[in-house]
């Protein structure tokens, strides 16, 4: 193990994750919302949002499933020192970290079941950039519609239409986050 | 800091709740099971709300409790202290001032903003239980939106009373999906239910955590020929004239004699001190 992979955690864990934790229920609670999120760095290509947020989010108990774009040595062992999640297939997948198009096709992964929808896979899915334009949002969290640029429309639109089953994504660019979960419908603009 | 769990919980342990409010909030109206810690209060004192509450709060919050509307309760104020002790946070009785508002039994008059989160301390989260005593049982319900005995048990109401007796607790459903129970807030305040901030309930006993997104569409249940009625109290506020807020009735002497006061102390202090006054308003010298 190296020297980056023992580095890059919270320097005071309990705030550091309070503060990562608020803005995770920001974006998601107000889809197209982008927000700030830093704190933590793990190896290339990881983003500091996407790394600040698996350090927030995930533990022993959240099997991890990284995408080929993000499934390096590096990348492994940082994640067995810092957050030790069990790395998994997409079928036993609780949190998923890649580029969108290493994460395609998305209906590989748990939607969850009728009684325990909550049994699902969430996505982080890494971006060169996040905007406020594009893609047309309405749903919970939105006043009128909000707009955010997403990667595609055809995969989100599938994935609404299996409210309250389906995938909740983390869009992450740099110290970016944005978010959407499944109740959000999509529309191209 | 190290030997020190901010907010009275471990890390691992607030992940665990924190996932749980997220996919709350992804499915609103939706019963998150979480595993419910042990905390230093008694359940009935708002154990789910305390452990929702510790799962956000961040050193910079302003802190918020009400009990039935009250700032003052023995309630209130231990979980208030327990908050000030265990994660150092500010707090406040101002409504506006407050970024975090735990509560039981009330919503704020004050509408809430983008930057509050309300936490509700939830008894029994399952509005089907009263029908339904197994989960397993209530959990298929949801699944296949099987909300027919509810409405079969509101419209019997309707014919043995004339009107839907259920004055609190009142069933709503949420963005067309979940039926769900807004925890036992007045029927009054169901309305305030859509707003611009987070809403999130904690049951401790029952190990459920859900949410209401801002802006999400919550509709009391009701029938067209019945349709939901608030039932707002024919008087003013005998402190401070208000005509729409929720009142408490309050036995002011041996005689019998009564007043009709806000619910929500912060909000009636906040119209007296603006020069609002109610019939029973202490009687001022004139200025010279
Ligand atoms: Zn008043």
């Amino acid at each position: 193990m190296d020297i980056q992979s023992l580095s890059g955690g919270f320097e005071n864990a309990p705030v550091q994750s309070a503060h990562a934790f608020r803005t995770a229920l920001n974006v998601l609670s107000r889809p197209g919302t982008i927000m700030e999120l830093r704190g933590a760095n793990a190896p290339a290509p990881v983003s500091e949002a996407a790394a600040t947020l698996l350090l927030t989010l995930c533990d022993p108990e959240t099997p991890l499933y990284l995408a080929d774009t993000h499934d390096t040595k590096e990348v492994r062992d940082w994640i067995a020192f810092h957050i030790g999640a069990p790395l998994v297939g997409r079928a036993h997948a609780h949190f998923a970290l890649g580029t969108w198009e290493a994460l395609s096709p998305i209906n590989t992964f748990p939607i969850g079941t009728p009684e325990y929808p909550d049994r699902s896979t969430t996505l982080i899915a890494e971006l060169d950039e996040l905007n406020e334009h594009g893609a047309s949002l309405t749903g919970p969290g939105i006043k009128d519609r909000a707009h955010l640029g997403l990667p595609e429309i055809d995969a989100f639109q599938m994935n609404a239409c299996l409210f309250p089953l389906g995938l909740d994504f983390y869009f992450t660019a740099g110290t970016r986050v944005a978010a959407l979960p499944r109740s959000t419908k999509v529309e191209a603009d | 800091m190290s030997d020190y769990n901010f907010a009275y919980l471990d890390e691992q342990t607030k992940r665990m709740i924190r996932r749980a409010i997220l996919k709350g909030i992804a499915i609103p109206g939706y019963q998150v099971p979480f595993a419910s810690r042990e905390m230093p209060m008694p359940y009935g004192w708002g154990t789910g709300g305390v452990q929702v509450s510790a799962a956000c709060l961040t050193p910079d919050d302003s802190f918020k409790v009400i009990d039935q509307g009250a700032d003052d309760t023995t309630n209130a104020v231990s979980i208030r202290k327990f908050f000030e002790h265990t994660a150092g946070v500010a707090t406040t009785e101002h409504t506006v001032d407050a970024t975090v508002i735990q509560t039981r039994h009330r919503i704020p008059e004050e509408p809430l903003t983008e930057d509050q989160i309300l936490v509700y301390q939830v008894p029994i989260p399952e509005p089907l239980r009263f029908l339904e005593p197994r989960e397993t049982e209530t959990r298929k319900m949801h699944a296949l939106e099987e909300y027919g005995l509810m409405h079969v048990k509101l419209y019997e109401d309707i014919a043995r009373h004339g009107n839907i007796a259920t004055a609190y607790a009142y069933p709503v459903k949420v963005e067309d999906r979940y039926v769900m129970d807004p925890s036992p807030i007045p029927k009054f305040d169901n309305p305030k239910l859509e707003m611009a901030a987070i809403q999130l309930f904690g049951a401790g006993r029952e190990q459920r955590i859900y949410a209401i997104p801002p802006y999400t569409k919550v509709v009391s249940l009701d029938f067209e020929d019945h349709p939901f009625d608030p039932s707002k109290a024919d008087h003013p506020c005998d402190l401070c004239g208000a005509e729409h807020t929720y009142l408490d009735e309050v036995i002011i002497d041996d005689e019998g004699g009564r007043m009709f006061v806000c619910s929500d102390t912060d909000y009636c202090s906040k119209r007296q001190a603006d020069g609002h006054r109610g019939r029973l308003s202490p009687i001022e010298e004139a200025a010279e």
